[in-house]
Parts: structure tokens; sequence; C-alpha cells
């Protein structure tokens, strides 16, 4: 489970400044010309990026999730909702990894 | 005879004294730990934003556009400032912790914390420019 945790952070704060640097601020901003379309769509289309951009996507909300159990747990003390929490937490990342699935499997 | 020895044993109460809910108050340190964790909210959703993205890519090229304007409106571009600062803040604090996390030994002499530091900066310096040039590349 640690592995899971310590590889979605590795991930998430290798990947994740620069990705939300360009489409957060830079493209939308125009301060950037953003790639076109076609080059976008053959970057994230090809079978070894859907893989990776899944696996990354997945580890990302994995750590996230679990993190964020821990926040409710130290910071808020709420010990009696434990498995809500668990549930609510974890539960999402699933469902965001099942979505970030079937996106990048209906790229065409 | 029991099949336990015949002495009772000794639990005294643990003290436990009640924390307040609002501990993470009492001191910058904690309130910084507190942020910290909650970076992971802004993974998530970076994460999310991410995801939208692709979606928007499969639909064509008015969609790409149109998702670029509305990533452009107030408040997205609010949320994502404020995303892009937490994410920026996990990753340093995340590689601030590594050395203490990763322990490699080399030759029986352990390998300076520093080291490891500079190796995760260095990977991260790789990681921005290769999907810079993936991205902006043609």
């Amino acid at each position: 489970m640690w592995l899971l945790f310590s590889a979605g952070g590795v991930l998430a704060a290798l990947l994740l400044p620069i990705l939300l640097v360009l489409f957060g601020v830079l493209f939308p901003m125009g301060w950037l010309s953003p790639p076109s379309h076609e080059h976008l769509l053959s970057v994230i289309g090809h079978p070894l990026a859907r893989v990776f951009l899944f696996a990354f996507c997945a580890l990302s909300l994995v750590h996230g999730a679990h993190r964020f159990r821990y926040t409710l747990y130290d910071g808020l003390q709420i010990k009696h909702l434990n498995e809500f929490v668990n549930f609510l937490c974890y539960g999402g990342a699933i469902v965001g990894s099942a979505v970030a699935a079937y996106l990048l499997w209906r790229v065409p | 005879m029991r099949a336990t020895t015949g002495y009772t044993e000794n639990h005294p109460r643990w003290l436990r004294r009640r924390k307040s809910t609002y501990w993470w108050l009492e001191r910058v340190s904690y309130l910084v730990f507190i942020l910290r964790e909650l970076s992971s909210v802004f993974v998530a959703w970076t994460v999310a934003f991410l995801l939208l993205l692709v979606h928007a890519v499969s639909q064509g090229d008015n969609s790409y556009r149109q998702f670029l304007s509305w990533s452009a409106s107030p408040a997205v571009l609010l949320l994502n400032l404020t995303s892009l600062f937490f994410v920026v803040f996990h990753a340093t604090t995340w590689f601030r912790l590594a050395p203490q996390a990763m322990v490699v030994h080399v030759r029986g002499r352990r390998l300076p914390g520093a080291w490891i530091a500079a190796s995760n900066y260095l990977l991260w310096a790789l990681a921005t420019a290769s999907v810079a040039w993936l991205l902006l590349g043609d």
C-alpha cells in the first residue's frame, strides 16, 4: 500500500506542476500558444501514453485519497466516522480511476 | 489448572488526553503540516482537470478550444492558480522528505541526504523539460 502511495506522490510531484502551469495558466492566458489539436490528439492517442496516463491518474488519485483520509483522521479527530471516510476517499479514487480509464479508452 | 500462567496481568489505563479538534491551530508548524496534507485535495482536482482536458480533446478541435477558453474564466483560473501553489508545495515538501525516506547505501556507506534530494530535483527538471518538449515541440 505504501508503495502505491509513494509512487503516486512521486509522479504527482514530478509531473503535475508543469502540466498545471501549461494547461491551467499559460495556454488559457495566451502567454504561450497551445499545441494544435492534432498534435495533442496524437500524443495522448498513443497506446503507451494512454496506459501511462491511466497509471499516473490512478496513482495520483490513490495518493491524494490516502492523504486526505489521514488528514481528516488526524486533523479533525473524527475516528467514529472512520469507515465512512475510508469509503468516500478510496471509493472516490477508484471511481476517478475508472473515469480516467474510460476517457483514455475513448480517445479516437 | 489454566493453560496460562497463574498471575494476573497488569494493564494500567493509558493516559490519553483528549485533543481539541483545532489542535493544528496552536502552532505554525502544525498548520503548515495540515496545509501540506491538504495539498492532496488539489492533487485530486488537478487530475480531474487533466481528465476534462483529455475528454475535450477526444471530442474534437472545437471542444478543445472551448476547454481552453473555459480554463481562462476567472473562477477556474483562480482555482488552478491555487492548485498550482499547492501542487508545487507538495513537490517541494515531498522532495525535502525524500532523503529521510530513501536510504541508499553505496559500498557500505550511506549516501549523503543532499545527493538524494539533488537527484530528485534533477529528475523533476528532466520530467518538466520532457513534458514541455512533448507538448510544445512539433
